[in-house]
């Protein structure tokens, strides 16, 4: 009832009644074409620029950076980490990648697989891309990537390849559509340092509700 | 929230003496534009974002229910629901009955201006449902009976003290004035909320009709663990939202975060798309997006269409000299500053709120750091008009126009008086060119005084400038010898 009175008055408003063949077919002819509007210069870049204005964003939005030249180090370089902060549990996702690197290095830290719960002290999990224009991580739900693991634990690692990173989001929506087949994961997550608030007196203070430190683990290509 | 906008000028008038607020907007006068003007400075290409994005919005809202029905059909297909609300009663029922449906005690909320303009929580709350605000400046006002003064910073008209009072009276913890020590206290004491709650409200800043997404754009991660935690989500969004594709939204994005905090981007930008999927391992069971129109489709088609381009990043108050002054809470309602001065009387009625789209002394600043462009100055005379036609406007105002209009048609006479007044206006001013006290004119001196004109006037200096052209005009070859 109240969709046919809001749908009548939207098009009363607009003098026509339901839209004309050519009018919808034009409307949904722009959604196929996914066309891009206007993209700033900023990244448009050769690649191992975009890769160092991608470093550059994210450390400006206050993102922790470890530069390894394979994943095979990623084991060791977290655990330094975690041993720094005295973190001696990590919350990983269930992600092939990361099951199969060797965790020896971790030496006492518990390394487990599970949805995050309030209290961890730590997670670990893949991205999809780095989007170098603003030094952001794209990261999407799936059967290895559960999103509560971005958001709950205090400080949140992330695996990201070189070779993932994009100058613009255009690419990185292009990128997700093709490898989901068009069909949007149920939550994708465009994160760009770690969470903040300038709520109280307009004074910014790192770690609001999200993880107070966001650590990129950036693998050479 | 009740509606006190008629009161205004006795708003305006205690929040200008009030040396707290004063001291508070003094925070936002230094940080938010500053901050833009920084973030504008870095990238060239904005104000070419800004035009496409006018021109885009346009587009949208021509194509409004085609771009709406394909955004609906793409969430149905995803296993979500939407719900049509022509009204606020309609929409706070619906999302109550939606909360009595999983049967929900308490409901974590992600900031969101539509649940304030609907007054979702009192409806809540009056119906057995408990809301727990999330967004740390909404979890303060909550905690203090109070209301949002900003549409990006709730709590903007609060100083550190009235924090620290608030969570000790609440939290039962030390009293602390430390803000990173405050905003710790709120991180634990609502991660317990977070885990605990049945439902979880969002807001959407956006609306993909190709995927049927719905986009939260927030700092805290608040609107994160509200939306993936519980087993219901519930988006209340409205209308005017929706965007063609995910490159639409991109284009947005580039000018939101900017015009509003002066970042680069935004910390979380996250898209939601129906409930959880068979593989995934968390997220909410149920996604019901509910679609308010509440009065946007009424702005269809006449000059107010160009408000429905606004997508709320408080560019207009953060630099209005009226919003300034006396902050959020003298408008009245829900949407302070420029662009509440524009929706407010729309969707309370002109006759209550006819006071906002006059405090405005249309310098013109919103407009022009508008992301969208709209004319703002342009609306608010649109609904001066209206309070005019409708009659209004207080009778000293209607005589003053009329006696103004009668001059104005008759030049000579409205030299000359002008020219009589200019005079007097100069004696009064004495040695300083100030002018203390004027008859009829209470509402200036009596808050400052009134600068008596100086120096030559509009028409000798007009007719000074004829005189040189004209010389020009006849006698070129002199000029160049």
């Amino acid at each position: 009832m109240s969709r046919a009175e809001i749908m009548n008055n939207i098009r009363r408003g607009l003098g026509r009644g339901e839209a004309s063949p050519e009018q919808r077919a034009a409307a949904l002819a722009r959604i196929e074409a996914r066309a891009d509007n206007l993209i700033p210069q900023r990244a448009q870049l050769p690649r191992p620029e975009q890769v160092a204005l991608f470093k550059t964003m994210a450390l400006d939005a206050a993102a922790e950076l470890i530069e390894l030249d394979s994943i095979e180090q990623a084991p060791a370089a977290i655990a330094d980490w975690l041993a720094a902060q005295q973190i001696s549990e990590l919350v990983c996702a269930s992600d092939p990648a990361l099951q199969a690197l060797d965790w020896s290095a971790l030496g006492t830290i518990n390394r487990i697989e599970r949805v995050a719960q309030a209290g961890d002290m730590a997670s670990l999990t893949g991205s999809f891309a780095g989007i170098a224009e603003t030094g952001t991580l794209m990261l999407h739900s799936g059967s290895s990537s559960p999103t509560t693991l971005n958001f709950l634990p205090d400080n949140h690692l992330v695996i990201l390849h070189e070779s993932h990173i994009v100058g613009v989001y255009e690419e990185a929506w292009k990128r997700l559509r093709s490898a989901t087949a068009g069909q949007i994961p149920r939550t994708v997550n465009l994160i760009t340092g770690p969470s903040r608030s300038a709520d109280i007196e307009q004074k910014l203070q790192m770690g609001a509700h999200g993880p107070r430190t966001l650590v990129i683990l950036l693998i050479k290509e | 929230m009740q509606i006190t906008s008629p009161a205004f000028k006795q708003s305006a008038r205690i929040a200008l003496k009030d040396a707290s607020l004063q001291k508070a907007l003094g925070n936002l006068k230094a940080g938010f534009p500053v901050k833009r003007a920084q973030a504008v400075a870095r990238l060239p290409e904005f104000d070419a974002l800004r035009d496409e994005a006018r021109d885009l919005k346009n587009h949208i809202l021509e194509n409004l229910d085609i771009y709406l029905e394909q955004f609906e059909s793409k969430v149905l297909q995803q296993g979500g629901h939407v719900h049509w609300c022509r009204s606020s009663d309609d929409a706070c029922k619906t999302i109550l009955d939606i909360c009595q449906q999983v049967d929900a005690k308490t409901v974590t909320k992600g900031k969101s201006m539509v649940s304030e303009e609907i007054n979702l929580n009192d409806y809540l709350e009056k119906n057995g449902v408990t809301p727990v605000e999330t967004d740390l400046g909404e979890y303060i006002l909550q905690l203090r009976g109070d209301h949002p003064s900003h549409i990006i910073a709730p709590a903007i008209h609060l100083n550190l003290e009235d924090v620290s009072e608030a969570f000790h009276q609440h939290h039962h913890r030390p009293k602390s004035s430390d803000p990173a020590v405050l905003m710790q206290e709120a991180r634990e004491v609502l991660r317990e909320q977070f885990v605990a709650a049945d439902v979880g409200i969002t807001g959407a800043n956006f609306l993909v009709a190709e995927t049927g997404s719905t986009l939260i754009v927030t700092n805290e991660g608040n609107g994160d663990l509200t939306q993936t935690l519980p087993k219901t989500h519930i988006v209340v969004t409205s209308i005017e939202k929706v965007v063609p594709t995910l490159e639409d939204m991109t284009l947005f994005l580039r000018l939101l975060a900017r015009s509003a905090t002066g970042q680069e981007f935004t910390v979380y930008n996250t898209l939601s798309s129906g409930p959880k999927r068979s593989d995934d391992q968390d997220g909410p069971e149920n996604f019901h997006v509910v679609l308010v129109d509440n009065g946007r489709s009424d702005m269809l088609g006449g000059e107010l269409q160009e408000m429905l381009r606004c997508i709320r990043c408080s560019a207009c108050m953060n630099h209005c000299p009226v919003y300034g002054a006396v902050g959020g809470h003298s408008y009245g309602w829900v949407y302070p500053g420029p662009m509440g001065s524009v929706l407010t009387p729309q969707m309370i009625g002109i006759d209550k709120a006819a006071l906002l789209p006059n405090a405005s002394t249309f310098c013109g600043k919103c407009e022009s750091v508008c992301p969208v462009r709209i004319p703002l100055p342009k609306l608010m005379r649109h609904w001066r008009e209206k309070e005019f036609e409708r009659h209004l406007s207080p009778k000293a105002v209607r005589y003053g126009i009329g006696g103004w209009a009668f001059f104005a048609k008759r030049p000579r006479l409205y030299r000359l008086l002008s020219q009589g007044s200019n005079l007097a206006l100069r004696l009064l001013g004495g040695k300083k060119g100030l002018i203390h006290r004027l008859p009829l004119g209470a509402g200036w001196t009596d808050g400052r005084d009134m600068p008596a004109p100086s120096g030559k006037t509009f028409m000798q200096q007009w007719q000074a400038k004829q005189q040189v052209q004209q010389k020009q005009q006849q006698s070129p070859q002199e000029q160049q010898s």
